[in-house]
């Protein structure tokens, strides 16, 4: 048998190989596995693809109507832009605040780390009648945004503050100082570290942080809803298009915008991360 | 001199690291800043690289007043405990970092670099991340990381102390090797006595934020200054009053010896080649502990409550023991005789 089976040798790797080629799972991780895409598929998957099925029942031709509406365009156009906006504004700012309170020691620091995490906390309508009780037509503060597009761009802000900053804080928390210190006795300037060292090992975070926030912004309703007023052509976003729509009894509408709305967030979800990418590589 | 370092004191809050510290380290040697932890000789390095400052005193690198200079000035190499690898760059671009922030062009730094990886011997391994290194190979590009910018001194902080016992045996022959190549003057903190006996040209022993003693490892070895320094340096036992080395000991049967202290034989241990032999002397106190090889052993037929004798073989050198209590600034003094 030995000789028999050593003869034909170059023969057999292909056979084996094919066999190797995706990994034996055991009975346990086989189990997790199936359990997790069980539950991906009901809540994820069907889902969406129930939203692309509608938005598609009534043809390319409707499909394509009900998007470039120019009511429901709109919307869009405010919606992406608002959230992109106030994505490129979080990535800022949120590093900076995860900066300080990761670098800094201050009178109050603890106050503000619980505070920080009040938008994620707090539900969003409270939050929109905070905005509109602070900001509304009675403002004590003499500032007045209610029914304009600064209100959506203000609502966007508050309630995506905290993602860039709680994602970039435990990654700078864990920071290797002596890396610093090694940048600096080879010569390189504190900026020439951050841009090369610092920067490097965020982005990761940062990333994941900016597509949270964007996607949050893409679809928030709540804290918006009471100071934007939802005048169509100005102030009206997504959420609150599709949801008229529903009410309107044009599911396809409301299907078509969400399914535009997916393509985009899809889109920056995946730019974001290739972005993410090139920054650490080009270290 | 490379570095002179003149009234140099550093404290954290109430804690004082370093106290009125000064020091003259030479040119193109290798020196061991050795210590137990928390004595200072990290943050005496630290300050001579400018990564901390110090609250008194000054520090002159190649004739050149480097007290107030950043980090980024004194052309320092600093090398890490714990590496320091710039994780997210390959091999050959951690070492690179100081050529290109020195705007070096291309192929001169590819030149430098492919020099030092085979002076590391990480030639092959210059395109992985830091992470698929060993701690060995990872050390060894942080030093290769330092030493491209041809740095003026090279200051290297524990350098093995995150290696395994084997590693950093292997790292200690490669350092002193590497040493006689390049002759950079370079600075070392340890607190393994072994490392710095076997390694350094010259000894400085700092404890408690002083400087105990500088010298050469045979001087600091067989002339230790003070009780500290001798006890530092390697096993002790106390024969009187006087600290002496296990293995300075002679041991005898003859009872009527008036120089020896006599005693009975209290315990054996044997480790390796080495013979540990406790004597309980007759007049009380702590046992005195005596090394001998195996075949002084055999010769002299001792047994668990033999009685016998200790003496100082010829050449011993003693340190007066401190007596309990006392402030080390006191068996200083008594100390230099018991030396002489």
């Amino acid at each position: 048998m030995t000789t028999a089976t050593i003869a034909p040798g170059p023969a057999a790797p292909p056979a084996r190989r094919k066999a190797r080629g995706g990994r034996r799972l055991n009975r346990a991780s086989g189990l997790g596995l199936g359990v997790a895409m069980l539950w991906f598929s009901l809540l994820v998957l069907i889902p969406l693809i129930a939203v692309i099925v509608t938005a598609g029942e009534g043809g390319w031709g409707a499909f394509w109507d009900s998007v470039t509406n120019a009511q429901t365009a709109a919307s869009i156009r405010l919606t992406v832009g608002t959230a992109l906006l106030v994505t490129v504004v979080n990535v800022f700012m949120g590093t900076l605040i995860a900066w300080v309170l990761v670098r800094d020691r201050f009178w109050g620091q603890r106050v503000i780390e619980v505070l920080i995490d009040v938008p994620f906390a707090l539900p969003t309508i409270v939050a929109g009648l905070v905005l509109l009780s602070l900001y509304g037509r009675d403002s004590p503060l003499g500032i007045d945004i209610a029914n304009t597009r600064p209100a959506v761009f203000l609502a966007f802000l508050f309630v995506t503050l905290p993602f860039v900053v709680r994602t970039v804080q435990p990654v700078l928390a864990e920071l290797d100082r002596e890396v610093e210190e090694a940048a600096a006795s080879l010569g390189a300037s504190r900026f020439t570290t951050f841009r090369r060292i610092i920067l490097p090992s965020l982005t990761p975070a940062i990333a994941a942080g900016a597509a949270l926030s964007f996607a949050r912004g893409v679809s928030e309703y709540g804290s918006l809803v009471l100071l934007s007023g939802n005048l169509p052509m100005r102030t009206e976003v997504t959420s609150v298009r599709i949801l008229s729509s529903i009410e309107n009894d044009n599911l396809e509408s409301a299907a078509a915008t969400a399914a535009i709305l997916l393509v985009i967030s899809f889109i920056v979800i995946v730019t974001v991360d290739a972005l993410q990418r090139w920054v650490v590589r080009r270290g | 001199m490379s570095i002179e370092i003149s009234g140099v004191g550093k404290r954290f809050g109430s804690f004082v690291a370093l106290d009125d510290v000064s020091l003259s380290i030479p040119s193109g040697r290798l020196t061991a800043l050795l210590g137990p932890s928390g004595g200072g000789k990290s943050t005496l390095l630290r300050i001579i690289a400018g990564l901390e400052t110090a609250d008194s005193g000054r520090v002159e690198i190649e004739g050149i007043d480097a007290t107030g200079l950043p980090p980024q000035k004194r052309n320092v190499g600093f090398v890490f405990q714990h590496y320091a690898a710039f994780k997210h760059m390959s091999v050959r671009r951690n070492v690179a970092f100081g050529l290109e922030i020195r705007k070096r062009p291309k192929d001169e730094i590819k030149a430098r670099v492919d020099e030092l990886l085979d002076l590391v011997h990480l030639s092959q391994f210059g395109d992985r991340l830091p992470a698929q290194l060993s701690g060995g190979q990872r050390q060894r590009m942080a030093l290769a990381r330092a030493l491209a910018v041809r740095p003026t001194v090279l200051l290297l902080d524990e350098p093995f102390g995150a290696l395994d016992a084997k590693v950093r045996k292997e790292l200690r022959d490669w350092l002193r090797r590497l040493h006689d190549e390049v002759h950079v003057t370079t600075v070392f903190v340890t607190h393994d006595q072994e490392e710095a006996l076997e390694v350094a040209d010259e000894i400085v022993v700092i404890n408690e934020g002083r400087i105990e003693q500088i010298g050469s490892p045979d001087d600091l070895y067989d002339k230790p200054a003070n009780d500290f320094v001798m006890r530092f340096l390697g096993p002790v036992t106390q024969l009187g009053d006087d600290l002496v080395r296990p293995h300075d000991l002679q041991l005898h049967t003859d009872s009527a010896d008036p120089a020896s202290v006599h005693g009975r034989v209290a315990r054996i241990t044997r480790i390796g080649f080495e013979i540990r032999v406790e004597v309980a002397p007759a007049s009380g106190g702590q046992p005195v502990v005596v090394t001998l090889t195996r075949n002084e052993f055999l010769a002299l037929g001792l047994d668990v409550d033999s009685p016998v004798s200790v003496r100082l073989s010829p050449a011993a050198q003693t340190v007066a023991a401190a007596p309990a209590g006392s402030a080390s600034g006191e068996a200083k003094s008594t100390a230099a005789a018991g030396a002489a």
